[in-house]
């Protein structure tokens, strides 16, 4: 994709755009509650997917630990919002500006601890490889909720209930954007080739010189961030969070929209959040088997489709 | 004492069953390199097949009992090779994640197709073994924990004949070595690994079946948990090892129990990731594997 700040740029406006046309859509449109509600889901989904994309598409690394990111960056960002939000913001709540400094506030402190922990995870595992990478991120993913799972102040195995509902479509979109933009410009940047060089020799990097622990960390860390901030958008979203919510179904429901999009493929990924998140809303009506469709279709496609649904480069999906 | 020998036998009867899981995962793992997230789904349609052959033949009876067994361990090793066939040979020789994928989407199916053939509410396993409680100087032994060992343990001999005394073992530890050698020298590799999926799925069901006893409900979903344990059990042992599987599965039933014993017992769901991030951090070839040289 050339030129990543037109996009960023467009998204933006397309963001407030959206923002200022709600109320319109809501007396217009019917049933548009429902349509925001699964636009929000799509791009909750594409935040993740882009970011764990530049671990596990451009970087070369597989982790199973995405939905471990999501749930650290969800608690913190709703912790920061039920704890603190009142006392800054007094009794009635404050004006809508404010409301959307202490969201952004919470987000980025969700996105931090997220990283903090991708940090933490990703300095001792990363020096694995393949399956045993996969499944350490796994582990930690698992930890992470079970230690959520037994703090009382985070409400153990009950979670966290009563968050003020502040993500909009503009705030989804507006994250979306930023990930969308700092993992394409990132991957494009001069530095950024080394997390492509990591990916396709890793002993032929190490031999130019390039450190490609540091930059599986870096991958790492930033994926985590963004995980994190979906996190909090999640928590917003949903106004309640329980720990069982990002349990590794959750990762890897984030892992097969990579792959089916095509590993480093950022627009292939963003097609493949779109289509997996759609997938089901579209089968509701035959509820019971509508899972069973997903699983069958997912078996089938990497049959018929190894290299990935939107990848269009034959020849060249490397194992 | 009695009370640390007590633990001691609930964490070997939990751990018995991890090994008998984490035996399917280590020999899929051996020939053909990748992790088989559907072994655990094999597990749980192996302690359905349980419940539904139980309906057929009398309970409480040693003899309706070992046919059980035998009928689910049967059904189950037919569910694998099928799985094999249709899901994962299309794609032998592609991108290991790819296959790793589709194991995930066999586990989904058979866990969503569970929820709608056997229904999503928990079921009550009948008692197909009699059940006694002996006690032994302090210790209360249940019939069901001396039937999951004796089981487990003779599963293990045969098992050690298979793979070493006969002729397709010794094909199997071929195709782990080396699958093309192993073809160059006669080897039909498309039939090693069938047998392969069909030996892990039968003792998976055998396990599902052992579980069932002591954990008596069952629904579509009991298989994760376990089997996501079971697959740390294997890696602890060293993947790939068949005596590392039985011995890491029984070091983690029996952590496990002392955990679940302690006032730590919320977190015993952790502790067996932790065993795991521990020992592939400090020997990621497992307790009995060999650690293998990167050649450039």
């Amino acid at each position: 994709m050339p030129r990543p700040h037109f996009y960023l740029l467009l998204a933006l406006l397309a963001a407030y755009g959206l923002s200022a046309s709600t109320g319109w859509l809501e007396a217009h449109l019917d049933g548009w509650a429902y349509y925001q509600d699964v636009l929000i889901g799509i791009g909750i989904n594409i935040i993740l997917a882009v970011s764990l994309n530049l671990v596990n598409g451009y970087t070369g690394q597989f982790s199973l630990g995405h939905a471990g990111f999501m749930s650290v960056g969800a608690y913190l960002a709703a912790a920061v919002s039920l704890f603190l939000g009142p006392r800054l913001l007094g009794e009635e709540g404050g004006t809508a500006f404010q409301q959307g400094l202490m969201f952004l506030a919470a987000l980025t402190a969700g996105g931090l601890g997220a990283a903090l922990a991708g940090v933490a995870v990703g300095i001792p595992s990363l020096r694995l490889k393949g399956d045993y990478l996969a499944l350490v991120t796994l582990g930690f993913g698992e930890i992470i909720r079970v230690i959520f799972q037994n703090v009382e102040v985070l409400g153990g195995a009950l979670g966290l209930n009563g968050i003020p509902a502040y993500t909009s479509l503009f705030w989804v979109l507006a994250v979306g954007a930023v990930t969308v933009f700092t993992v394409t410009s990132l991957v494009h940047s001069t530095y950024g080739r080394g997390f492509l060089a990591t990916h396709d020799d890793e002993i032929a990097s190490e031999a130019v010189g390039l450190n490609t622990t540091r930059y599986k960390i870096v991958a790492f860390v930033i994926g985590a961030f963004f995980a994190g901030a979906a996190g909090g958008l999640y928590g917003h979203f949903k106004m309640t969070i329980t720990p069982t919510g990002f349990d590794f179904t959750k990762s890897i429901e984030i892992v097969v929209m990579v792959i089916l999009g095509g590993m480093g493929n950022t627009l292939g990924v963003i097609l493949a959040a779109i289509l997996l998140t759609l997938l089901p809303e579209v089968l509701r009506p035959i509820a019971e088997y509508r899972m069973i469709i997903y699983s069958l279709l997912l078996i089938v496609l990497m049959i018929v489709r190894p290299q990935g649904l939107f990848n269009f480069r034959f020849g060249k999906a490397k194992s | 004492m009695s009370e640390f020998l007590q633990q001691l036998l609930n964490g070997l009867s939990l751990g018995a069953i991890y090994a008998l899981i984490a035996l399917g995962y280590t020999m899929v793992y051996g020939v053909l390199r990748f992790i088989n997230f559907a072994h655990s789904d094999v597990f749980m349609v192996g302690a359905f097949l349980g419940y539904y052959l139980g309906k057929f033949i009398p309970e409480n009876t040693v003899g309706g009992g070992l046919l059980i067994l035998l009928g689910a361990m049967l059904g189950c090793a037919v569910l694998g090779m099928t799985i094999e066939r249709l899901a994962y040979r299309p794609l032998r020789g592609g991108a290991t994640l790819n296959v790793l994928i589709t194991a995930i989407g066999v586990s989904l199916l058979l866990e969503y197709s569970g929820q709608v053939f056997f229904g999503a509410t928990p079921r009550t396993f009948p008692a197909v073994f009699p059940s006694a409680n002996f006690t032994l100087g302090g210790l209360v032994i249940s019939s069901n924990q001396v039937v999951v060992i004796v089981v487990t343990a003779l599963l293990m001999v045969g098992l050690q004949f298979i793979v070493y005394r006969t002729k397709i073992g010794t094909a199997m530890r071929a195709v782990s070595l080396n699958p093309k050698a192993a073809q160059l020298v006669g080897v039909n590799n498309d039939i090693v690994i069938s047998f392969t999926f069909g030996l892990g799925s039968a003792l998976a069901g055998a396990g599902g079946i052992l579980y069932a006893l002591n954990y008596p409900s069952i629904d579509p979903l009991m298989g994760v948990m376990p089997g996501l344990k079971a697959f740390v059990a294997a890696v602890l042992g060293g993947i790939g090892n068949i005596p590392g599987a039985a011995l890491g599965g029984l070091l983690l039933g029996t952590v496990e129990t002392f955990v679940n014993g302690s006032q730590w017992s919320t977190y015993k769901d952790a502790i067996a990731f932790a065993i795991l991030i521990i020992i592939l951090l400090f020997r990621p070839a497992g307790l009995l594997g060999k650690a293998s040289v990167e050649k450039v």
